[in-house]
């Protein structure tokens, strides 16, 4: 079964860090996704950019409105994700648990659903 | 009367037959549960004329195997694995109901009925109704509260099990210490909403915290969580 780890967290702690604190950082999710690789459960993941960069899109009668970042201001953000495979949600949860960003966060898991058949 | 009877028979043998069940459907919470349910109808029809079975557990259990295997057949399409778990019911065994057996099954119903990533309130309502077998209308009076509102809670909490799919297992070593003690919360929250009710006239619901005390007293469990909890403090 599918499952993706979302990760939300305060983007400002990556924006206000340090070039020492973001090295030590990304060495912490390399090794994490490392780990995820090494056990054959990783099927993708990355980082995102920032909010600010986000555009949303509606289509609202025929004609596609675009709007600067998402609709919410929040405290925390969505930064990156991961997708993973494993056989439960007690094996998804353990992986979540791992990851930085529930040290510096939160991550949501929330399995993948099936196509419609 | 014969409602009665299926009731009592329900409060006493349903757990058991419903985890056994739920083990042999390849851990389908919901369908395990529908056929128990059928099975209860089935009962309640057939028994006026043919007599209460010499082992009423045992036909119940029979029955509901066979309407799992009725309703696997019709809904085989929605099932990845529904071929190999209708293969395995297929095979006519010894129901070990009677004997009282293992309580192995009956411990991973718990695990996953008080599994942390269901509410508290939804924890409390499923190991009422499924360790218990309590009906949802016995809940709903429990806890002062509509029957729908009840129902609606048990059938979110069924679907986060199956489509988020929390394993029906007793959990690993490492996890354990962390699990039981959701177990025994949730075993606390239900005495402790009949010790000192939240809604209701009355401060004091006997009929919970007498659930609460048939959860924890219950020998077998008792013996396996502490020979468990001594192995992992070691």
């Amino acid at each position: 079964m599918e499952y993706m780890i979302l990760i939300y967290g305060d983007e400002s702690a990556w924006t206000n860090a340090s070039q020492a604190q973001l090295k030590a950082m990304y060495a912490e999710y390399g090794a994490y996704t490392q780990e995820l690789m090494k056990a054959g459960v990783m099927r993708a993941g990355s980082e995102l950019k920032p909010v600010a960069t986000a555009t949303t899109v509606r289509l609202r009668g025929g004609k596609v409105l675009s709007t600067d970042g998402p609709f919410a201001e929040t405290k925390e953000q969505l930064g990156g994700y991961y997708l993973i495979e494993v056989p439960d949600l007690d094996a998804a949860v353990k992986w979540a648990g791992k990851c930085p960003g529930a040290k510096m966060g939160s991550c949501e898991v929330r399995p993948l659903a099936p196509p419609p058949k | 009367m014969l409602g009665r009877i299926v009731d009592e028979l329900a409060r006493r043998e349903g757990p058991r037959i419903l985890a056994g069940l739920i083990g042999r459907l390849g851990g389908n919470f919901n369908l395990a549960e529908d056929c128990l349910q059928d099975a209860y109808e089935r009962a309640l029809d057939a028994w006026p004329s043919a007599g209460i079975p010499e082992q009423p557990a045992a036909w119940l259990t029979t029955v509901a195997r066979r309407c799992a295997i009725d309703r696997l057949r019709r809904s085989r399409r929605n099932m990845d694995d529904g071929d190999l778990i209708l293969e395995q019911l297929a095979i006519e065994q010894p129901e070990p109901i009677e004997t009282g057996g293992l309580p192995d099954d009956r411990l991973r119903l718990i695990f996953t009925c008080c599994h942390p990533a269901i509410a508290a309130p939804a924890q409390m309502t499923l190991a009422l109704r499924t360790l218990c077998g309590l009906s949802t209308r016995e809940i709903a009076r429990a806890f002062l509260e509509p029957e729908a509102t009840t129902a609606q809670r048990l059938v979110r909490a069924r679907k986060k099990i199956s489509e988020a799919r929390i394993p029906y297992v007793v959990p690993s070593h490492e996890m354990l210490p962390d699990r039981l003690a959701a177990v025994l919360a949730a075993i606390y929250l239900v005495f402790n909403e009949g010790y000192s009710a939240t809604e209701g006239a009355s401060l004091v619901r006997p009929d919970l915290s007498g659930e609460a005390i048939r959860l924890a007293r219950n020998p077998a469990e008792r013996l396996y969580l502490e020979r468990r909890l001594r192995e992992v403090i070691r």
